[in-house]
């Protein structure tokens, strides 16, 4: 038998009288990591929030070690020895690192309020140490990488010497080498008797990570136990309560039709080197590189976000004006950007506005500009419906409380709206579950049916391979080499990203 | 690269170089700049704007801004002139309600923005014109005289040789420094302008740091208020108006954001300070018709806003990363 130092007994939780746990009982044991899995709306958000002591359970108990644990606020679940390492994160960028770690516990000088800068850089230096980030304490955390910001995060958990700590997602924004990093760490504070809850979309991690798995689905434990129990089919069976035998559709073969888009000598000082590429009506054209390959920077020159100094592009053969978004969406371009939540959405408005807000000047009245409301909302309702996006209601429900994968579908209808002859999706299944992801893949294939050429920028390159008809791999900002669906390999795509011999970009991607 | 270097040095030290440009420009303009008598006339004048910018930097430093702080100045000296002439009041604990008077605006100012969640910029209009009416309803727009007791103070020196509006206001640039520097207050007030969403995540008693702010803002525009007093002796019923704005354009200069989270004390709000006091003495020196200075004054204020704001920019655009440099 071992220590049981968390468990969940019969919680339920309603909003507004939609149920969104019911009767979620399961236990941590000490020292092991416990992987969390369910799609996007399952509840696994209510679940943490529970326990951080942000929502309160409607029904049922949670005891940490044996006794009742009733957290009021955030607080209470830090001083009960339980943290959160979130998705996004959640860092001062003005001040330092290790002000950051230490920002609710400064060290002082005896009994002035003085902060001790010397006690506090000194105990920080060792907890990056610990991590293996090599960065001074006294850094602005607004230099640092988007993983190096990551790791700061869990040292921030790691500083309060908790003993339950909850991991959200925490890769989403890091290198394969940073994530591995975070990995060993991760086993290393289970070897010293942390318990670990972890929640990811990613099974594969999730399988060579944990020890136990829960699995939620509709607010209810749908199963759990030791992972070895749990072979991927059986977690994806029980996630989506229907057996998905392919991940990915079946790509119908479109022939090469009429050019969208050609762009000639793309170039940025320090960005892009000459980018020479097409993608034709119904062709998916996917581009894969590491983190930081110039791939992200050349889509928003595309859509006119952000400038270059030469070269053209051009769609149906128009040459497109630099810099001016609102003439590249007239000619049909549409952007789904990589962070949905600051780029894509706006998080506090109901879903109808988002997804008229690009298009709001095609159902405007002609003289008095006023919105054509109804009209609106009958196209909207139709993508919605088309897109099967899950909520109550289109005119009042904030994008904000729908789930992730629900929330790029109304990114991806927002567009739609305006049938883009050009799509350009910058990592559309990124941190969404299984099921979302296979809809989007669906979505896409069927815009290619279509005829929309659509340009697919992704870090995952089993989607890339089973959904492009090219692949284009980037490094340092360069098109290394473009890729036939007939010549695609895991390990020759991956060897050019990598430019052959295995070095370590990330280490200079920074340029100071 | 080296000019890139350049430009990103006197982008990040954009005050500084300002500073030093007024400072050249007016000195060769009229020789009679490079005085010590000047020098100690604006330090001397710089001082009490100089009080009530520290206090707007820290409410400025959350993201909000205290536009009551002229009338708060007003209100809290016509207490202190009233409380000594017709209630005979020594002058110390006259002050020291004075300054109590001026607290208790920014509590209304705290109360409201914290509590019953009214936007800052209007709040502190409001408490604007409520001070300066009350002040006025005391008054009846008489302007108040001060006994010599309270007007020599200016002649008096701290160690022999520092005034003592100067020594209080780098007293208070002092305390306000090592406050927000090595303070657990000063820091969560950095971090409060940052990213309010995560300070409150993180457990920090936001709305407890950002009503404090307003308070300390009531606080120092009161004593800013005393201090021109022991200078001036006589307060008319126009007394601080428009000080809200010299004080909010000496924090802003001094590189202060006005999103919040951005900005110091010493060097900054400082060295906007002074640098306003030295234009407007510069303005005097090279003879610029009197109705003409304010608007050159505006004008130039103007351009370091307008200069701060492409700063912003264009450092970010100096500092995106480089691809392509492997």
């Amino acid at each position: 038998m071992q220590d049981i130092v968390f468990a969940y007994k019969d919680i339920t939780k309603r909003f507004f009288g939609v149920r969104a746990l019911k009767e979620v009982s399961f236990e941590l044991e000490k020292g092991k990591i416990l992987g969390l899995i369910g799609e996007n709306g399952a509840g696994k958000s209510t679940l943490m929030n529970i326990m951080g002591g942000v929502l309160k359970p409607d029904e049922g108990q949670m005891y940490l070690k044996g006794s009742p644990y009733t957290p009021e606020n955030p607080l209470d679940a830090a001083c009960a020895g339980i943290e959160f390492i979130h998705q996004e994160l959640n860092l001062f960028t003005n001040l330092s690192v290790a002000e950051n770690i230490l920002i609710n516990q400064f060290p002082c000088i005896r009994k002035t309020p003085l902060i001790n800068k010397r006690i506090m850089k000194e105990s920080c230096r060792k907890l990056l140490k610990s991590l293996n980030l090599d960065i001074s304490p006294s850094m602005l955390v607004e230099n640092l990488s988007p993983g190096e910001r990551q790791l700061v995060e869990i040292a921030k958990a790691l500083y309060s010497d908790a003993d339950i700590l909850l991991f959200d997602e925490p890769t989403t924004s890091l290198t394969a080498k940073e994530t591995e990093n975070l990995f060993s760490i991760m086993r290393k504070l289970k070897d010293e008797g942390k318990s670990i809850i972890y929640i990811s979309h990613i099974l594969s991690d999730v399988i060579e990570l944990v020890d136990d798995i829960v699995i939620l689905r509709d607010g209810q434990v749908m199963g759990g136990g030791p992972i070895e129990d749990f072979p991927v089919n059986r977690m994806i069976n029980l996630m989506v309560g229907r057996e998905i035998s392919n991940v990915f559709p079946e790509r119908t073969n479109s022939s090469k039709k009429k050019l969208v888009l050609q762009t000639d000598h793309v170039s940025e000082t320090g960005m892009v080197r000459d980018i020479n590429l097409k993608v034709h009506e119904g062709e998916i054209v996917g581009m894969f590189g590491l983190m930081g390959s110039g791939r992200t920077e050349f889509a928003r020159m595309l859509f006119g976000v952000d400038p270059y100094k030469e070269g053209s592009i051009s769609i149906h053969g128009e040459t497109l004006p630099k810099r001016n978004p609102q003439e590249s969406i007239k000619r049909g371009l549409a952007f789904i950007t990589e962070n949905r939540r600051e780029e894509g959405l706006l998080m506090d408005s109901p879903i109808i506005e988002n997804i008229g807000l690009v298009s709001l000047p095609d159902y405007s009245a002609r003289v008095t500009r006023l919105v054509d409301s109804k009209r609106l909302y009958k196209r909207s309702n139709e993508v919605a419906t088309s897109l099967r996006l899950k909520c109550n209601s289109l005119k009042n429900q904030k994008v904000k409380s729908l789930s992730g994968g629900n929330q790029q579908k109304v990114v991806i209808g927002k567009w739609l709206l305006k049938d883009p002859s050009l799509l350009i999706m910058d990592e559309p299944t990124r941190g969404i579950d299984v099921g979302a992801k296979y809809e989007v893949y669906l979505i896409m294939e069927h815009l290619a049916s279509e005829g929309t050429g659509i340009l697919f920028i992704s870090s995952e390159i089993e989607e890339l391979m089973a959904m492009c008809d090219r692949i284009i791999v980037w490094s340092r900002g360069e098109v290394m080499r473009e890729f036939e669906r007939e010549e695609f390999s895991q390990e020759n795509i991956m060897r050019i990203a990598f430019r052959q011999e295995l070095e370590d970009a990330s280490e200079k991607r920074r340029w100071q | 690269m080296e000019t890139n270097k350049f430009m990103k040095f006197i982008l990040k030290n954009s005050t500084a170089v300002l500073f030093v440009m007024i400072f050249v420009m007016f000195g060769l303009i009229a020789p009679r700049f490079f005085t010590l008598k000047n020098f100690q006339n604006i330090m001397s004048n710089a001082s009490y704007i100089g009080i009530i910018a520290v206090g707007m930097t820290f409410v400025l430093l959350t993201g909000g801004i205290d536009l009551s702080v002229g009338s708060t100045m007003y209100l809290s000296v016509v207490v202190c002139g009233k409380l000594i002439n017709e209630a005979n009041f020594p002058v110390f604990p006259a002050v020291l309600i004075s300054l109590l008077v001026g607290a208790t605006v920014g509590a209304v100012n705290a109360f409201s923005i914290t509590k019953l969640h009214l936007v800052p910029f209007i709040t502190t209009l409001i408490t604007q014109t409520i001070a300066r009416g009350v002040g006025l309803f005391i008054t009846r727009s008489v302007a108040v005289n001060y006994p010599d007791s309270v007007t020599l103070m200016s002649t008096s020196t701290v160690a022999g040789f520092i005034p003592l509006q100067i020594f209080i206001f780098l007293m208070v640039v002092l305390v306000a420094c090592i406050v927000l520097n090595r303070t657990r207050y000063g820091r969560q007030l950095y971090a409060v302008g940052n990213d309010l969403e995560s300070a409150k995540k993180a457990g920090i008693k936001s709305d407890r740091l950002i009503a404090s702010t307003y308070v300390i803002s009531g606080l120092l525009a009161a004593l800013g208020g005393f201090v021109t007093i022991t200078q001036i002796g006589r307060v008319n019923a126009g007394f601080g108006s428009g000080d809200e704005f010299d004080a909010i354009a000496a924090a802003v200069l001094g590189g202060a954001s006005l999103f919040g989270g951005v900005g110091t004390i010493f060097p900054g709000t400082v060295l906007g300070t002074v640098m306003i006091e030295m234009i407007q003495a510069g303005l005097v020196f090279a003879n610029v018709d009197i109705y003409i200075q304010p608007i050159i004054m505006a004008a130039i204020i103007f351009s370091a806003v307008f200069i701060d704001s492409i700063r912003t920019m264009q450092i970010k655009k100096l500092e995106r990363r480089n691809i392509l440099k492997a």
